[in-house]
């Protein structure tokens, strides 16, 4: 009797999920997501070009590996060299730049390491190895992990050799966050998850700005020679619309906190 | 009833456990009419011999030869085990059980249950759980359980132990009215009360075998060897 | 401490004002995982009752495999689920990647060795009980098992209910295969997982109460039906 309803019931919840417009699946990066401007976006995408746009929240380098599998139809990432790496690879057929925003250095407000007033972003990082200070590290492989390696090279340090306070956690941004507050740690983080992370306590922001930590999001449509089931009309479009005027306003008018978080410079082909 | 599966013969027949006999040999025979009684001390083997009987046991030697074919045999007899085993079901969903198996369907299993509930005097406790019920109680339910298919022959294993003296004359009835409706009996027992009120034939059992075989009125009297005399009198056995 | 009061804030705040989004991911957690549940019994049942019931060569093994099963990660039930389930993969041809009916597999897989384990103890239990009575009727092997099932069924509730437990708290393999999308494959545990990454721990812990809330209903509710079941059943 029991089995029978709940059987019943079951087969009810089923039915109810089906039926829906056109779908597509990208693959966002964290920090994309996070910033919340896809709850802009999406809805006029839905509005726009009728399209259900799924996003898949994972690092930059589980999206391109979701792109490589098929598994996505277009990827939305912010790691050039991975991203042409992709490209040349075959596994989508172009890359197109669609938007920017930052990285930003954060840690305790009292900022043992003095980074605050830093010349520049690798002169910051060398300050925290100085310092001995503990930072944290995604350890991911997402674009952002791949940006403060950038950094640390361009700083002159090989985090290979670093002590233990350089301490890797393998984790996104939000949970990277939490374990340097938890530290009393330097992080870095894109502008967004910072600003709309709910946990600071007394982490700061002290330091941002110098055009190398800059963050270039580009879009990367899964190739359909590749992968013939890919949604490839549905990726040009979104890409068309992505590099729109439409986009353009969107984008650039996208504030958090009264801050400005991206700058839209798709160029129109 | 087509052809009887009586008499059931023994030959020889033994139950091994772990290398050691725990009975046998024997060689009996159970004939078509009766109350058979088999008593012996503790660990003698009675339980293990009714269990071979039933098939519960395998013979490890010799054989147990049924009237009819062993499938035949095996679907007309029934056992009542000395703790009876309780399914987890109400009164008449236990008594029913053997009628359901054996493709009665639950309209009329249930019909016949209740019929047979009331028979054995459990007919203000249709609906409890089976679990709830009392010691002479359990075993009036394990009894209307093995009677409800009429079996030829009915296997008891100490049926009244630990009951009151209420309720093992009432145990007795019911068996005496199976008996006098034509079901075979042969059962265990440490009351010998019981078996001189019930026996028709009596085997006295020691160390796995059978020592020695009375029939007719005052079977148990008739017992004359040393050891079963003895055993009557309340003397330990080795 | 302030947080887990904020917690609790929160998810009364969640369910009084009947919030939208709460109530699609409550119900797409119970229909996830109530039909994995449903199909985890199925399997998980008659394997438990076969395994206690039937002697065979390789018996103990099966036993010891299965209980070994009960503590199989969830992460990777999940990656082996999506590298089956990956378009790359040999069942991507389905196309279930990122839907309902992938974390529901993964589900199935993960609850159904807890369900045939405490199926299989209970069910040992009682065949020991009624082992000579069901001898000594002459049932067959079948009308055996559905005895013990049909008797047991206390105890199968229970294993069903452990399996619902696993499962319905269950984030690292549904994460993977279900992708945590907004409206589509979102449920309790990975909204969870993505407000603690945000740091919103207050909405994270209240969405937690609500999944425990959640849970004790489906058990209180199953309770009660089982037991009005009982006194309807000779």
């Amino acid at each position: 009797m029991i089995r029978r309803g709940t059987v019943v019931f079951a087969t009810a919840l089923l039915a109810a999920a089906g039926a829906h417009a056109e779908t597509m699946r990208v693959a966002v990066t964290t920090s994309f997501h996070n910033s919340g401007l896809s709850d802009v976006l999406l809805p006029a995408i839905a509005r726009d070009l009728g399209i259900d746009v799924r996003l898949l929240v994972v690092g930059t380098g589980q999206a391109l590996r979701l792109g490589r599998a098929g598994d996505v139809d277009a990827v939305l990432a912010h790691s050039r060299a991975a991203e042409e790496a992709f490209v040349a690879a075959g596994f989508a057929t172009h890359r197109r730049e669609i938007m920017y925003n930052d990285f930003v250095l954060t840690g305790p407000a009292r900022d043992p390491a003095g980074i605050a007033g830093a010349g520049g972003a690798a002169e910051a990082l060398a300050a925290v190895a100085e310092s001995g200070a503990p930072f944290v590290s995604r350890g991911d492989d997402s674009g952002t992990h791949k940006k403060e390696l950038a950094l640390w090279r361009a700083a002159g340090r090989d985090p290979e050799g670093f002590g233990t306070w350089y301490r890797s956690v393998g984790a996104g941004m939000g949970a990277t966050l939490n374990t340097a507050r938890a530290m009393n740690a330097y992080t870095m983080s894109d502008r967004a998850s910072w600003l709309e992370f709910g946990n600071k306590g007394d982490m700061a922001l002290l330091y941002s700005g110098d055009s190398s930590l800059f963050n270039q999001y580009a879009y990367l449509p899964v190739s359909v020679e590749r992968h013939p089931h890919v949604k490839g009309a549905a990726a040009r479009r979104l890409e068309a619309w992505l590099a729109s005027d439409r986009a353009r306003a969107l984008i650039d008018g996208y504030t958090l906190g009264g801050d400005r978080l991206f700058t839209h410079n798709a160029r129109v082909e | 009833m087509v052809g009887s599966i009586l008499p059931l013969r023994l030959e020889a027949a033994a139950v091994r456990r772990g290398g050691n006999r725990l009975v046998g040999p024997v060689d009996i025979e159970i004939g078509a009419e009766g109350v058979t009684v088999v008593i012996g001390p503790n660990g003698s083997g009675k339980t293990s011999l009714l269990r071979l009987m039933h098939g519960l046991e395998r013979a490890a030697e010799g054989r147990v030869r049924w009237a009819a074919p062993r499938t035949e045999a095996r679907t007309r007899q029934a056992y009542v085990f000395q703790n009876p085993i309780l399914m987890r079901r109400h009164v008449v969903g236990n008594i029913a059980y053997p009628l359901l198996v054996h493709g009665v369907r639950r309209a009329e299993a249930r019909r016949r249950a209740v019929d047979w509930a009331e028979k054995v005097g459990l007919g203000e406790a249709l609906e409890r759980a089976a679990s709830s019920l009392s010691g002479g109680e359990r075993q009036k339910l394990a009894l209307a359980r093995a009677l409800i298919r009429r079996p030829e022959i009915l296997f008891l294993d100490e049926p009244c132990a630990n009951l009151d003296g209420r309720a093992t004359r009432e145990i007795e009835a019911i068996l005496a009215a199976a008996r006098d409706s034509g079901t075979r009996i042969v059962m265990t027992t440490h009351d010998m009360g019981q078996a001189r009120r019930l026996a028709t034939e009596v085997f006295f059992l020691l160390r796995g075998r059978v020592r020695e075989a009375a029939s007719g009125r005052g079977a148990l009297e008739r017992l004359a060897t040393p050891e079963a005399r003895a055993f009557l009198n309340g003397d330990i056995l080795e | 401490m302030n947080e887990i009061l904020e917690g609790l804030v929160q998810a009364a705040r969640l369910v009084a004002t009947l919030d939208r989004d709460l109530i699609e991911i409550a119900a797409r957690s119970l229909r996830v995982t109530v039909t994995a549940v449903v199909i985890a019994s199925a399997l998980g049942m008659p394997l438990g009752a076969w395994l206690a019931v039937n002697r065979f060569r390789w018996r103990r093994h099966v036993i010891a495999v299965t209980n070994a099963l009960m503590g199989l990660p969830p992460v990777v039930v999940g990656l082996v689920v999506y590298l089956l389930l990956s378009r790359s993969g040999p069942f991507g041809v389905l196309d279930l990647l990122f839907t309902p009916t992938a974390m529901i597999i993964a589900q199935v897989i993960i609850a159904t060795p807890l369900v045939a384990s405490i199926t299989h103890q209970a069910i040992r239990e009682l065949w020991a009980d009624y082992h000579d009575l069901l001898i000594s009727i002459h049932t067959t092997k079948s009308q055996r098992v559905r005895a013990l099932l049909w008797d047991g069924r206390r105890a199968l509730l229970t294993a069903a209910l452990a399996g619902f437990g696993r499962a319905i708290g269950e984030v690292g393999a549904i994460m993977i295969v279900g992708g945590n999308i907004d409206h589509a494959t979102r449920v309790l545990t990975t909204a969870i997982a993505l407000e603690t990454g945000r740091g919103n721990l207050s909405l994270a812990l209240g969405l937690g109460f609500v999944l425990i809330a959640l849970a004790i209903v489906v058990n209180v509710l199953v309770h009660t039906l089982s037991r009005t079941e009982r006194a309807s059943q000779w």
